[in-house]
């Protein structure tokens, strides 16, 4: 299949090499561990493969077969047909990491794309080539900080309205006591705003770490946050969700140093969770600081423009022990097709299809908010997502909703015991008006009335 | 000209997709937090086709010719897999669906894990890590967790060969733990005495690459194994050179405790000019509780008439997740893809022949650049780039005069015991004609060397562009476009 090699031609490179049997090359293995059998089905053909690889992907019920609500961090949106065409491309899908910049100036040449429309995007000044995820972007964000302050701040002050998989996955990466982390367990009320992270800041603070738009979808000024934070000499990290920053002020803007984010909105399929894009941008003070790959711009030998990867002396193939972060390998395709993405709609298309959500989501929270029984947990300013009060558990409504071939929202009582009950739903240019009103009157079914 | 920026591209008022009028009425918008500018490029369909179609055009890939990347296994990636990615009930399905409607992911993932268990000699396996190095240190919390749980909090030192990847030490530092470094033998081994010094009762765990980055399989493997398990440490493996070990041996046979698989080199799920890749963690049984949630397992029993339900758990000690939902699931499908179509047969003959490839280059190049170790080697070798009498001729001059030659350069300086190393990795997909083009490319540099040392200095000549001021990029720093060049940090130092 993938070998190409004739018996001929085995036969002449053993000979070339000295023995005569493949096997003689592998005298160094343990004798007793040496060629086990492997309990594994036998090989198939490209065509037996393709059956039953459709067979299984058969079986699973897609967010186009039903109709979805379904978000908390990852998104059903239209993905332009031009984006995969770009990342089929085998010349940017089989390519190594540019470590050799005369041979990768397509790569290189797209991740400064990608750099400087994160860039612009988020209001900041610098923007790495990406992390794995949002989840692994916020984890990074707090090491960064740690490093900033040279292990003497270790305090973390965390919003617990930040996406619960990425709050679990910063405690992975921090386990024993190295750092504190404050915020997320009942210190402060879930429905009161940022104001209410202030008290908790102080002078052994290295980070606060919020969501825009929170993981319920509300959107907060975090202009007071972000003073109380550098009154304090601590940083402040805003992880986005890029689609939402198509409309809203860029954390830039508020006075955020540190901007994460999940870039799974910008063309990246929904793919059971991934591969996604961890967006990690900041201010140019720090750049030193930030982990990952970067692209500069520079000149050949001849006085040509050309790009490389730059201020590689902070990566662990240098630093090793000494570096911050760990990471090599990162999202580089995902990065390209979501620079393809941005560059289709450019300013005016990604302004139209966020707004899109946005109405679609408030249409879809009044008609709800309207049913007996439902409720909309928050008042105030939210995107396209939006958390209601059901009069059923949630677990139950959900199965009725799919008994219609609807894939209802989020169970937030699995995160919040204080959220039981409640339902995050999330609203994008996907679901149309009769998606919507299918929606209401499935949930009207089972309103209390 | 090369291909200009997106943003110099830009052209005001373009545009290359619309979307629909609202169906719905249209909400107040959120006042005081609507944006001013939004300046991103404004382009036309074509003009994005066209600008990224020529980026790719610059660039070099395995589809276009031969990358023998030491420790990188740049093998074909099948065509194959990126339809099987793509088919809808995979792409579209969303991670937090109830898993009653995505049985067939669950049945795959499950499968998955099986036969990653089945192929390391492993108890469990975790689908979890995003790449090589989050699987890395996905081990070495779980190393540091076992002992934790065992109240033995005082083991913090991690050893780690001298040739191990960067990532290694990277990892083990981010963990918490402390790094002390092994030395290597005359023949690449591990250091049995230095390794017997460092055993003690602080010893958390050994990080080891086997076959190691010299291509060597350790011929003390059982015994350095043993020795780390009698002082109470345990064994990560680096998967990273797997490819040599498929169907050949189980780490997990030979005693790892914990290894990490690279779908994205062993596995062909394609690198993407730097990523995504996937990091799947096997472990040994006694590790299996700590492994990151959530794994897939069965969760209701089936019977003669209903196959069994499959669902996410968390093992009862997890050190948590790793990242948000359950991995890189389009890697895990390419890799399930590849895994079935070799089945045992095939995925032994992958790392014969990838074995194969790496010996006869290495037989016919020995006599004409130095070997430093020369013993049998596994899917890699190193090679010394440099010789006494061509005194200005480095590593990266030979590997820059290959572009010219149409071959991405070897692995160069890495690793870092063997000086001007070029380290190359054929991988089982070659044929015979293109590794034989290679070793002719490779002796003509070494004549080139020794008879016109300049065109090798000057190299690479045929590029799009010629060999960078990299001091320049890093003095300058120049990160996005727009953003003038006064970005330079005045306390800016090159270390």
């Amino acid at each position: 299949m993938f070998i190409p090699h004739t018996d001929a031609e085995r036969e002449a490179m053993l000979q070339t090499i000295g023995v005569t049997l493949v096997e003689e090359l592998f005298k160094d293995v343990p004798a007793a561990h040496r060629f086990p059998d492997l309990n594994l089905p036998p090989g198939l053909t490209e065509m037996e493969a393709m059956a039953e690889m459709q067979g299984l992907a058969g079986v699973n019920e897609t967010v186009r077969d039903l109709v979805s609500f379904l978000g908390a961090g990852a998104y059903n949106h239209y993905i332009p047909a031009a984006v995969d065409a770009i990342i089929r491309r085998g010349e940017f899908l089989t390519a190594y990491t540019p470590y050799q910049p005369e041979l990768s100036q397509g790569t290189l040449r797209a991740i400064f794309d990608y750099q400087s429309s994160i860039a612009a995007l988020t209001g900041m000044e610098a923007c790495n080539a990406s992390h794995y995820d949002g989840a692994t972007a916020v984890a990074e964000a707090v090491s960064m900080a740690v490093a900033n302050f040279r292990g003497k701040r270790t305090k973390i002050v965390i919003s617990p309205a930040l996406h619960p998989h990425y709050r679990a996955t910063v405690r992975t990466y921090n386990p024993g006591n190295a750092i504190t982390l404050v915020g997320d367990s009942s210190e402060v009320d879930l429905e009161s705003g940022p104001e209410a992270l202030i008290p908790l800041i102080d002078a052994h603070t290295a980070l606060v770490v919020v969501q825009y738009p929170d993981f319920f979808g509300r959107i907060f000024d975090y202009s007071a946050l972000a003073e109380a934070t550098h009154a304090a000499g601590a940083l402040l990290a805003v992880a986005v969700n890029p689609m939402a920053l198509g409309m809203l002020t860029p954390p830039g803007d508020f006075g955020a140093d540190i901007v994460t984010g999940e870039g799974q909105p910008l063309g990246i399929p929904l793919s059971y969770g991934g591969p996604y894009l961890g967006l990690f941008a900041t201010r140019k003070d720090y750049v030193r600081k930030m982990a990952g790959r970067l692209v500069g711009e520079t000149v050949d030998k001849d006085g040509k423009r050309a790009y490389v990867l730059t201020l590689t002396a902070r990566e662990q193939h240098i630093r090793r022990e000494k570096a911050t972060s760990n990471i090599c390998t990162n999202q580089g395709l995902i990065a390209l097709a979501a620079t393809v993405y941005l560059s289709l709609l450019g300013k005016g298309g990604l302004k139209e299809v966020s707004e899109l959500c946005y109405h679609k989501a408030h249409f879809a929270a009044s008609q709800i908010a309207a049913l007996p029984g439902f409720e909309l947990w928050h008042q105030g300013p939210f995107y396209h997502e939006f958390v209601v009060r059901c009069p059923r558990p949630v677990k139950e409504i959900n199965e009725h909703l799919l008994e219609h071939d609807v894939l209802g929202g989020y169970d937030l009582g699995q995160d919040y015991p204080e959220l039981k009950d409640h339902m995050l739903i999330a609203v994008t240019e996907m679901n149309s008006r009769e998606d919507i009103d299918l929606l209401v009157d499935v949930l009207a079914e089972v309103s209390d009335d | 000209m090369i291909e200009p920026l997106l943003c110099e591209l830009s052209v005001p008022g373009r545009r290359g997709v619309r979307f629909p009028e609202p169906d719905v009425p249209r909400a107040e918008l959120p006042a005081g937090l609507v944006r001013q500018d939004l300046p991103l490029s404004e382009l036309s369909e074509v003009d994005v086709i066209r600008h990224f179609t020529r980026l790719s055009q610059l660039n070099y890939s395995i589809d276009t010719g031969y990358y023998p990347l030491g420790s990188c296994t740049m093998k074909y990636n099948p065509k194959i897999n990126e339809e099987t990615a793509r088919l809808p009930g995979f792409a579209n399905i969303h991670p937090l669906q109830p898993v009653e409607t995505i049985q067939g992911a669950m049945l795959l993932m499950f499968e998955l894990q099986e036969m990653l268990k089945e192929i390391g000699g492993f108890a469990g396996v975790t689908l979890q890590p995003a790449a090589g190095a989050h699987g890395e240190l996905t081990g070495v919390l779980i190393i540091r967790a076992y002992h934790e749980a065992r109240g033995d909090s005082k083991r913090t030192k991690i050893l780690i060969p001298d040739s191990a990847h960067g990532t290694n030490p990277a990892t083990s530092a981010m963990s918490g733990m402390q790094v002390v470094q092994l030395a290597s033998d005359a023949r690449g081994n591990v250091d049995l005495e230095a390794l017997r010094a460092e055993c003690d009762d602080s010893l958390a765990g050994l990080m080891l690459t086997n076959p190691n980055t010299l291509g060597l399989f350790d011929e003390n493997v059982e015994e350095v194994i043993r020795m780390v398990h009698e002082a109470g440490g345990l064994v990560y493996g680096d998967g990273a050179n797997m490819n040599a070990l498929l169907g050949i041996t189980r780490p997990g046979d030979l005693g790892f405790d914990v290894l990490h698989y690279n779908l994205h080199k062993t596995f062909s799920t394609p690198h993407g000019g730097g990523g995504p890749g996937s990091g799947p963690v096997g472990v040994a049984a006694h590790l299996v509780d700590f492994l990151p949630g959530p794994i897939v397992d069965i969760i209701e029993e089936g019977d003669d008439e209903q196959p069994p339900l499959y669902g996410l758990v968390t093992p009862a000690k997890s050190i948590g997740r790793v990242k948000a939902f359950q991995g890189h699931f389009g890697m895990m499908v390419r890799a399930y893809t590849y895994i079935r179509m070799h089945g045992p047969e095939g995925l032994r003959k992958i790392s014969e022949y990838a074995v194969l490839n790496a010996n006869y280059l290495m037989a016919r190049l020995k006599d004409t650049y130095t070997l430093p170790y020369d013993r049998t080697c596994m899917h890699e070798f190193v090679l010394e780039g440099r010789w006494a009498d061509a005194p200005d001729v480095h590593a990266l001059d030979i590997a820059k005069r290959l572009m010219d030659y149409d071959f991405h350069p070897p692995t160069n300086y890495f690793p870092l015991i063997v000086h001007e190393a070029l380290m190359i990795e054929p991988t089982e997909t070659e044929s015979k004609q293109t590794l034989d083009a290679f070793v002719d490319a490779l002796l003509k540099i070494a004549e080139e060397a020794h008879t016109q040392p300049e065109t090798l200095k000057e190299a690479p000549h045929k590029t799009p562009v010629g060999r960078l001021d990299e001091v320049k990029a890093a003095k300058e720093l120049v990160l996005c476009c727009g953003v003038d060049a006064s970005f330079a940090l005045p306390d800016f130092e090159l270390s």
